[in-house]
């Protein structure tokens, strides 16, 4: 203890010898910078996608901007503030996501909004994806690393219940990316490799017992399709035939911007928002696919120093989930678009068109912020 | 592996933080290349092939409509049959200014502009982008010749065959096994989008619309490259469609013709069950209409034409015709008095002509003035006398009876497959509270009790209440189909077999309606006379109650059609019930003068040979059965 209170110290010097405008304002010049460049590259390639809408590119700039402020809003929080008020965004959360469940019940039919017209809109499972991280961080921070049994078990729990609540709504693309989140953080806190095991240990034979007893030839037809989409090429098949033609014709330099044709045609469905990556591919190839991925790269890159140099337990997992996760959501939509996985509706971050996901990305990204900044409070404590 | 610790060590935490934080590099590395090298595998390895697809050709997927089952009559005569016919298709995506290619469609059709607003509404219901919509169909041979010799000038039509339901009997069929027709908008919105995209017709009515799951089959696709101009070059890779479903009904084309005959052009309804099994032989609601125009589209002025005639041909007077039953439950009345407990079979009735209710003035009538004096049941079924009835009913009480009539399956749909059966009325006095906010009262018991008053009934209730009689009870529900690609259906909620303190009740019932027949002072003894067998039957008639405002008809036609309505229900042979019948001859007035010959011919037809003999197989069992004479 006492020789860490001594290097703290010295930190706190070379800190405050080094401070720049941007640290005093909590914010991280390489993480904006990178986030300048892909926003700004999501405006090229969405003015392709929509078909030249300006409409859309406007809206899409200005939720972008939105975005920036409340990142820059969230980093001026310490996180130490911000743990102490996770398990109260927690409860309200999952209040909300139940009714959500209830309200869309009610309306005969599934609806992932609240809606108070005229006051606010949001999708509160939108809210849980940085929440739920958080949550599993501020209560695993106050336990000593390895988590033992009981307090795997009480993540767990905490996991599974918003992850229920919006499987329900029914959305199961954005309760893995919540699931995936909290197990992350369980992850990073060092959960033993040998639960990792003998949870996928236990998952193969429970799959495999469902499989032949519990499902119906209906249910299995319908995972068959989910998991090769091209056997149904007049449903989900479709677009996955569509954006591999997309891809797979771009070729290594691509078609130039605004002439690729599957797009252009009408072929790609959901071109500027789940599949725009498959715009991106056609137009500037195989090259420009890279380049985005090497940017995605570096931004991963950045939020995993953060969380190595972060002062306090919860900083550490907050940041390195949050990052992981991020990891996730490009691997996923890429992975899905271009044929690897399951149709599941996840966006490309910061270049899918979508206001909603693009203010949560940008509020985690003002999170790591706020953890890289925020290296006083240590030494205070 | 770490051991967990109960102090918190900085240094340690870092460490196992630092360690996981490398795992999690490696791992993002390594996914990253997994995409890149899937990437590279489609952009660089298969770039060939997919700049083949996505420049030159097109690829498509192209549903390809399953065929949709057929429709047979029990011996495998076809019902419902598919015909090929041409349609004329458009492709917006192709079309280019479509509005245009449209205009060219007309003119040289030289159609008017009301096909003109009828294609583009056709054009714009269009799914999926590049999806062929039909706009025309059943073109002429002219007209595939005039679009051939235009193709230049209209790009993206087509003339493409597709099959089309036809329905070889017309209007033998309309109101059992229905039609199908176009998808409209409003069933678009609730099919599977997937299942449903090759296909543009779907059942409406009848039969075709129950089992249209089971008609309709599985889609299948192909995927095919076209040019630019739309021309496919090549299948891909095809996927057969899964054909609908063969249905066999049970009904009987011969019967059926036999039945319509019978009605000799009077509107009417009829339904013959076979009691075993509760298969319907025939259904007939007269006047029908031919269900082939509603296929393709029927003209609006043709349809305003069937929907305003005075006959009603739509109307589909065996599911959703509603009749005060009259006299036709007598029977079912005697048996529920019998196992109530009310009555026995020896119980006499004095009939002055009229009965009253102790303490009151107010005198319910027999139909015979003059009254038919000391009665017992089965005179009182024989003769149709009200005032035994009336006195039945008084002693039976509503609650009972409505028990037991409900047992009778009045009141409630009875058939297992068919559409749009109306549930009739049997009321109580929950009923009546609820509808008028009124008790009920002791009168409207009596009128009951002879099939008048709130009492509501189709004629295929009534072919059902006069199968259990025939069946001593045994409840199977009325079903239309006799298998559905060799499976019989299933009927998901059964009714409970009606069963009786005693079952020789059941032959004190059926004696009394075989009285009708063949006592000698039968109200249907004419009828019954010139049978080769022996029937059981009841005649009853049905007040016509309201007639529709501002027809303009001559008044001796507005007089016959404010006639009875004429009923009578029956099952023969009397002893091995092999048919029952219900008919509704519409102001006919006369069950037993007009509605009983009636079904005494269905009866012929089913039950005796060419030489009209008795077939061997309908015979009475040698002496099988006791003669049961409750007297």
């Amino acid at each position: 203890m006492h020789s860490n209170f001594d290097r703290s110290l010295s930190n706190e010097d070379l800190l405050r010898r080094r401070a720049t405008l941007l640290q005093r304002l909590h914010v991280d010049g390489v993480l904006l910078l990178l986030l300048l460049v892909l926003a700004s590259g999501s405006l090229f390639i969405l003015y392709s996608a929509s078909g030249k809408n300006l409409d859309l590119l406007l809206k899409q700039a200005s939720s972008f901007g939105i975005g920036l402020v409340g990142m820059f809003i969230v980093a001026q929080f310490e996180p130490r503030f911000m743990a102490r008020w996770v398990p109260l965004a927690y409860v309200v959360g999952v209040g909300l996501l139940v009714a959500v469940d209830v309200m869309g019940h009610n309306a005969m039919g599934a609806t992932r909004w609240i809606n108070i017209p005229g006051v606010i809109r949001f999708q509160p499972s939108e809210f849980m994806k940085i929440i739920m991280p958080a949550t599993i961080a501020w209560y695993l921070a106050k336990r000593t690393l390895p988590p033992r049994f009981k307090h795997i078990v009480v993540s767990l729990g905490l996991i599974v219940v918003p992850f229920a609540l919006i499987l329900l709504q029914p959305d199961l693309g954005t309760s893995l990316l919540i699931i995936t989140s909290g197990f992350f953080v369980l992850f990073i806190a060092g959960l033993q490799w040998r639960w990792i095991l003998s949870a996928v240990a236990a998952v193969v034979p429970i799959a495999i017992g469902m499989w032949f007893f519990v499902l119906r030839d209906y249910q299995k037809q319908r995972v068959l399709t989910f998991l090769n989409p091209e056997s149904d090429p007049l449903g989900s098949g479709w677009n996955i035939i569509q954006s591999k033609a997309a891809i797979g014709s771009g070729g290594v330099w691509g078609k130039g911007w605004l002439l690729g044709t599957q797009s252009h045609l009408d072929f790609l469905p959901e071109s500027h928002t789940d599949f725009i990556i498959a715009v991106l591919a056609e137009e500037f190839g195989l090259v420009g696919v890279c380049l985005l991925l090497l940017v995605y790269l570096l931004l991963i890159a950045r939020g995993l120093v953060i969380t190595v140099q972060a002062q306090t337990l919860f900083g550490k997992l907050l940041a390195g989930a949050l990052t992981m996760t991020f990891f996730v959501y490009v691997f996923v939509n890429i992975g899905m678009v271009s044929g690897l996985l399951p149709v599941v509706g996840v966006p490309l971050p910061f270049i899918s068109y979508g206001g909603t996901s693009l203010i949560t990305l940008l509020a985690g990204f003002g999170i790591l912020m706020s953890v890289h900044t925020h290296r006083k409070w240590m030494t205070q404590a | 592996m770490p051991q967990p610790i109960r102090l918190k060590d900085h240094e340690k935490d870092g460490r196992l933080i630092r360690q996981r934080t490398v795992v999690g590099v490696v791992a993002v590395l390594l996914l990253t290349l997994v995409l890149i090298a899937r990437l590279y595998y489609l952009q660089v390895v298969q770039f060939e092939h997919h700049t083949t697809l996505a420049e030159n050709n097109r690829i498509h997927v192209q549903p390809i409509p399953p065929t949709r089952g057929l429709i047979f009559d029990r011996n495998g005569v076809i019902i419902a049959d598919n015909r090929p016919s041409f349609s004329l298709t458009l492709t917006r995506e192709r079309a280019g200014d479509w509005a245009q290619v449209l205009d060219v469609v007309v003119e040289v059709l030289g159609l008017g502009p009301d096909e003109r607003a009828l294609f583009e509404k056709r054009v714009r219901q269009g799914r999926r982008p590049f999806e062929p919509v039909p706009v025309l169909f059943e073109l002429s041979e002219e007209q595939i010749a005039r679009i051939a010799i235009n193709q230049f000038r209209l790009p993206g039509v087509e003339v493409v065959a597709q099959l089309v339901r036809y329905y070889p009997h017309g209007e033998h069929f309309a109101h059992s096994v229905g039609y199908v027709g176009r998808i409209n908008e409003k069933e678009l919105k609730t099919l599977d989008p997937v299942d449903y995209s090759g296909t543009h017709h779907i059942g409406k009515t009848g039969i075709e619309r129950f089992y249209e799951n089971e008609l309709h089959g599985e889609v299948g696709y192909e995927e095919v490259e076209t040019n630019a101009r739309g021309r496919v070059l090549r299948v891909l890779k095809r996927t057969d469609p899964l054909p609908g479903k063969d249905v066999v009904l049970s009904l009987d084309v011969r019967l059926q013709q036999a039945a319509e005959q019978a009605l000799a052009g009077r509107r009417g309804a009829i339904v013959a069950i076979q009691p075993q099994t509760g298969e319907v032989l025939a259904m007939v609601s007269q006047p029908s209409f031919d269900p082939n125009p509603f296929v393709t589209g029927i003209g609006f002025k043709a349809y305003a034409d069937l929907r305003d005639s005075i006959d009603r041909p739509l109307y589909n007077r065996v599911l959703r015709g509603l009749y005060p039953p009259g006299s036709t439950i007598k029977p079912m009345m005697a048996v529920a008095g019998l196992d109530a407990g009310v009555v026995t079979p020896q119980t006499r009735v004095f009939d002055p002509g009229f009965y009253q209710l102790p303490g009151h003035s107010h005198k319910y009538r027999n139909w015979n003035r003059t009254g038919d004096g000391s009665v017992n049941m089965d005179y009182a079924i024989m003769r149709s006398n009200d005032t035994y009835f009336y006195e039945l009913a008084h002693k039976m009480g509503i609650d009972r009876m409505h028990d037991y009539m409900t047992r009778f399956g009045l009141g409630q749909r009875v058939s297992l497959d068919m559409f749009e059966e109306t549930n009739g009325l049997m009321p109580s006095r929950e009923w009546k509270r609820a509808r008028y906010r009124q008790a009920w009262y002791p009168g409207e018991t009596l009128i009951l009790g002879i099939g008048q008053g709130y009492m509501q009934t189709t004629p295929l209730q009534l072919a059902q209440a006069v199968t259990l009689m025939a069946t001593r009870g045994k409840w199977i529900r009325p079903h239309l189909a006799k298998s559905i690609q060799g499976a019989p259906p299933v009927d998901s909620a059964p009714l409970p077999d009606i069963a009786l303190r005693d079952p020789s009740f059941w032959d004190n019932g059926r004696h009394g309606m075989e009285m009708v027949m063949h006592g000698p002072r039968g109200t249907a003894r004419k009828v019954g006379d010139s049978a080769l067998y022996r029937i059981a039957g009841k005649s009853g008639t049905a007040q016509v109650v309201a007639i529709k405002q501002g027809e303009k008809y001559d008044r001796s036609k507005v007089a016959e059609r404010h006639r009875d309505h004429a009923l009578f229900v029956a099952f023969a042979p009397a002893d091995n019930p092999q048919i029952a019948v219900s008919v509704m001859v519409e102001n006919g007035e006369s069950g037993s003068g007009v509605a009983a010959p009636v079904v005494k011919q269905v009866m012929d037809a089913w039950l005796l040979d060419e030489q009209g003999q008795l077939k061997a197989e309908f015979a009475p069992p040698m002496a099988a059965e006791v003669p049961r004479n409750a007297q």
